[in-house]
């Protein structure tokens, strides 16, 4: 009785029986791809857990060039379990940009981006690009040697960009070098500014594919799908998802806690071997093998056009691959994306090697 | 300029006569040399930089020269006339020309204005004006007197046109340059075989700790040539006078000698302090192997087995090494803690404790007295001790994170069976 | 599978509750101890008390920590204080001050430095780091230039 009134009196305020209304109704198809439908749920659990250990670093560290490096540390030595919660940020992120990718790729392999779905993969990939956002001001945060200079040559290459790349590099820097003023504007993209435009644009991705379902891959469109509850059952098994990714996260945090390096210095020569993250490394790789000059063009500028306009591209492939939005099989876009990924694949690996 | 010619003005004429009066009255003679290095007209640099070849060489040369810059020029070595444009008269030996000094005059020739105190006052007041004395004391100068020609002479080192002041990287005598200036007699076998003098002191100079601190540290205050044997005095320093040359420098090291036992002993036995164990152009970064009884060990060519100074070094090389393997120890343990991902940075920076005890023992041991170095020691050995021991803990920090994970991991795993089954209880048959 | 009977059921629930309860009881606890502020307060170093006034009489020197560096705070003979990087630039020893030369001191070569840091004898290749010091209240603290 009293169970009941409780609930009547949220779901005059909140309408939470609709909620309750729409969770009964929520399906799931089951196929032979169902476990691709994971890796979305995967990377929102992720983000989660960068949100919460994102916060919590909050409390110890310090924006600036003179006490940034030193915060870490005091985190990592100081501070219980600071450690932990500095390793998990950091594996948790890089984990959260696979899962992205995977999630990325399985959408486009599926032709997820059918019509009425186009505008979910828009945001999707607009997601992807706060993601990179995220985890390039993220790097320079613990002001080390290698954070430095990756972050020099990065936004080194976003000067490259035609037209307004001075502009970028001086928006990105804060001024014409890397300095603390750098360091101060990373740490406010990285904690407020991205923060806010992706709580915008994943509510909107969430709200969509809440709005459209699941999505179907054509070639079991038509056929007699089986479907299963997304509450509990889907739920549950993204939960035992997520269980293991906890455990994943402590495996790869206690026995590597993320390393520290050296504090940066500006005046320092830059270390050999210098490369960014691995998923900037695909990038890094093909700027590395331009020639210097493409006809009357710098190679680095072509390169970085040419990636601008892939990634254009990418977030409008809805609205280009006609075929599959008209129920056929569209075997160009299927072989671009096998080649893209082998692409991503090649470069990353040389890149690495090299 | 301009202001400078306003500045000029204002002083008043009397005072300016006053001055000139004064000037040429001290100078006497010498005031003759400054007005014509004054003056504009000068057919020596006209004519040369017209001519071809060796002829026009010193004209080039003296443009780099730092007589040049203060205002003098050919005719105040030379001698002659340099206000006449006719070759003859502008070139007269009545005149005082000379085209080529001889080598005897050239310590006279350039002490003519470099020993004149009054002089070099008004050019660069902080310089010494004794070279020349200087140089007469020195072997090159005694030689010289004696009629030798082919010893060196300002000139030799310093060069005659194109003089650089000393503080000029390209000065032959720059701290850089001066063990090559002096190598190119020194080093060379045949011109030193006329003295019977070796000639291979540059080459094991340059194998030196001092040639890598100067050359590869480019540490201008490093010892080349001149800082032991002088430079315009230049002799070998004798057996008496080395610990006082090396002392300059390793001032700790050669009190702490002169204090010591073998103070008394090297001299007895007429042996060259510093020189005897370190060598001399040769002196090699030391090494822990020269105490002690080793193979290396200098100490063993005096003190035989069983002798208490052969015990001493015994006991101060154990204890030396002690520290240096306690400190590797316990580097080797924070940097295999730090490779795990473990913050040890606090722990190292203890260690330099112990790195500088290790430093100032190995300095100690030249008070020949194993008390002195124990004292130093024994610290530096708690403290090292005390950095295994945080490397140590770290590592066990590290382990015990390791067995943390490994419960949770297993936890998290029977939570994720635990879900599976609810799975399976939901999904199974009813 | 034989059908789940009511107690297996029962079990299923109660472990699970427990376990999910204690999942979340192992996260929250690391989370709760990060956010105690720990012992030692300050993760620093742009600055540091370097010592209190009345510590030191002039003429004499003490070390302290700079961050991960020994510093060398001195009060001159005329009662000023000075700070520098105590690292000699020789060869890494501590550096002391040395009342009876009114000098700072390397113990290992004899480098000498001057009370404004410049190496002034022995081996030191270049002057101690200086630092900048201000009195606020009794404390002295020392900052990086």
């Amino acid at each position: 009785m009293r169970v009941e009134t409780w609930r009547s009196w949220l779901d005059e305020r909140l309408g939470t029986e609709a909620i309750r209304e729409f969770l009964r109704r929520k399906e799931v198809p089951i196929h032979r791809h169902t476990i691709w439908y994971y890796f979305g749920g995967m990377t929102l659990f992720l983000f989660v857990v960068q949100v919460v250990t994102g916060a919590l670093l909050l409390l110890y560290y310090r924006p600036s060039a003179e006490a940034a490096f030193e915060s870490v540390q005091f985190i990592m030595t100081e501070v219980e379990f600071g450690w932990l919660i500095r390793s998990i940020h950091s594996w948790s992120a890089n984990l959260m940009i696979a899962t992205l990718f995977i999630h990325m790729f399985s959408a486009y392999f599926m032709k997820a981006y059918r019509p009425p779905r186009e505008l979910t993969w828009v945001s999707g990939t607009l997601l992807l690009v706060l993601a990179l956002a995220f985890g390039f001001s993220g790097y320079l945060l613990p002001w080390n040697k290698l954070a430095f200079f990756a972050t020099k040559v990065g936004t080194d290459i976003a000067g490259d960009v035609p037209l307004i790349g001075p502009f970028l590099l001086r928006f990105l820097r804060g001024g014409e070098e890397v300095t603390g003023a750098t360091l101060t504007r990373f740490f406010g993209f990285h904690v407020a500014i991205l923060p806010g435009v992706t709580t915008i644009v994943l509510t909107l991705h969430l709200i969509l594919v809440q709005k459209h379902g699941m999505s179907i891959p054509p070639s079991l469109e038509g056929a007699r799908v089986r479907t299963m509850k997304f509450f509990p059952n889907f739920l549950l098994r993204d939960l035992i998802g997520w269980v293991l990714a906890i455990g994943a996260l402590a495996a790869l945090a206690a026995p590597f806690p993320w390393g520290l390096g050296e504090k940066a210095d500006p005046f320092a020569p830059a270390p050999a071997g210098i490369k960014p993250e691995w998923y900037f490394l695909f990038l890094f790789q093909t700027l590395r093998l331009l020639p210097a000059r493409v006809g009357i063009f710098e190679g680095e500028v072509v390169g970085v056009t040419l990636f601008l306009l892939g990634a254009l591209f990418w977030m409008l492939v809805p609205f280009l691959d006609q075929p599959a939005s008209r129920g056929w099989r569209s075997r160009f876009f299927t072989g671009l994306g096998v080649f893209i990924v082998l692409y991503i694949a090649v470069m990353t690996i040389w890149g690495y090697l090299a | 300029m301009r202001r400078e010619r306003r500045k000029r003005r204002r002083i008043p004429r009397s005072r300016l006569w006053g001055g000139f009066a004064l000037v040429s009255l001290v100078l006497g003679g010498l005031g003759a040399t400054v007005a014509r290095a004054q003056q504009k007209k000068d057919s020596c640099l006209e004519c040369h930089a017209a001519l071809e070849g060796p002829l026009a060489d010193p004209v080039t040369l003296m443009k780099e020269d730092i007589h040049r810059a203060r205002g003098f020029s050919c005719a105040d070595c030379h001698g002659g006339d340099p206000t006449s444009d006719d070759p003859l008269a502008a070139m007269d030996p009545r005149k005082g020309f000379v085209a080529r000094p001889p080598h005897r005059a050239i310590p006279a020739l350039c002490g003519r204005c470099h020993s004149d105190a009054e002089f070099m006052k008004r050019y660069h007041p902080a310089l010494r004006v004794d070279q020349e004395r200087e140089y007469f004391t020195s072997v090159h100068g005694k030689r010289l007197r004696a009629g030798d020609t082919r010893v060196a002479t300002c000139t030799s080192c310093h060069g005659a046109h194109g003089i650089r002041s000393v503080q000029h990287p390209l000065s032959p005598v720059y701290p850089l340059n001066v063990a090559e200036t002096c190598a190119r007699c020194h080093a060379d076998a045949e011109y030193m075989a006329a003295y019977r003098l070796p000639h291979d002191q540059y080459n094991r100079y340059r194998r030196s700790a001092h040639a890598r601190a100067l050359y590869d540290r480019q540490d201008l205050s490093a010892p080349t040539c001149n800082d032991c044997h002088g430079n315009h005095g230049a002799v070998p320093p004798g057996i008496a006078s080395v610990a006082h040359v090396c002392g300059q420098c390793h001032v700790r090291q050669s009190a702490l000698f002169r204090a010591s036992p073998h103070k008394a002993a090297f001299d007895a036995m007429q042996l060259a302090e510093c020189v005897y164990c370190h060598g001399n152009h040769d002196v090699l970064p030391p090494t822990d192997e020269m105490i002690g009884t080793g193979e290396k060990s200098v100490c063993v060519s005096c003190h035989p087995p069983g002798d208490a100074g052969y015990q001493a070094a015994e006991r101060m090389r154990a204890l030396i090494d002690d520290l240096s393997r306690e400190l590797e120890r316990a580097q080797a343990i924070l940097d295999r803690a730090e490779r795990a991902g473990m913050e040890v940075s606090r722990a190292k920076f203890e260690l330099s404790e112990a790195r500088d005890a290790l430093t100032h023992a190995r300095v100690l041991i030249h008070a020949f007295s194993v008390k002195e170095v124990e004292n130093v020691i024994r610290p530096g050995l708690e403290v090292a001790r005390r950095g295994y021991q945080a490397g140590e803990r770290a590592l066990a920090e590290l382990n015990y994170r390791r067995k943390g994970l490994a419960v949770s991991l297993l936890f998290l795993l029977f939570l994720a069976a635990l879900l599976y089954l609810k799975l399976r209880e939901i999904e199974g048959p009813k | 599978m034989s059908p789940w009977s009511e107690q297996r059921r029962k079990l299923l629930n109660i472990l699970l509750g427990t376990s999910v309860g204690a999942t979340l009881v192992a996260i929250l606890y690391p989370i709760l101890k990060f956010m105690i502020p720990p012992e030692v307060i300050e993760a620093t170093q742009t600055s540091v008390v370097a010592g209190r006034v009345n510590e030191l009489p002039p003429n004499s020197g003490k070390i302290f920590k700079f961050g991960n560096k020994p510093g060398l705070l001195v009060r001159t003979p005329t009662g000023e204080y000075k700070a520098f990087s105590a690292v000699c630039t020789h060869l890494d020893c501590i550096v002391q001050y040395r009342p009876d030369l009114r000098l700072i001191w390397c113990a290992c070569h004899n480098g000498q430095y001057n009370l404004s840091g410049k190496n002034i004898a022995g081996p030191p290749p270049r002057p101690l780091e200086e630092y900048a010091v201000n009195i606020r209240g009794e404390e002295i603290v020392v900052s990086k230039m």
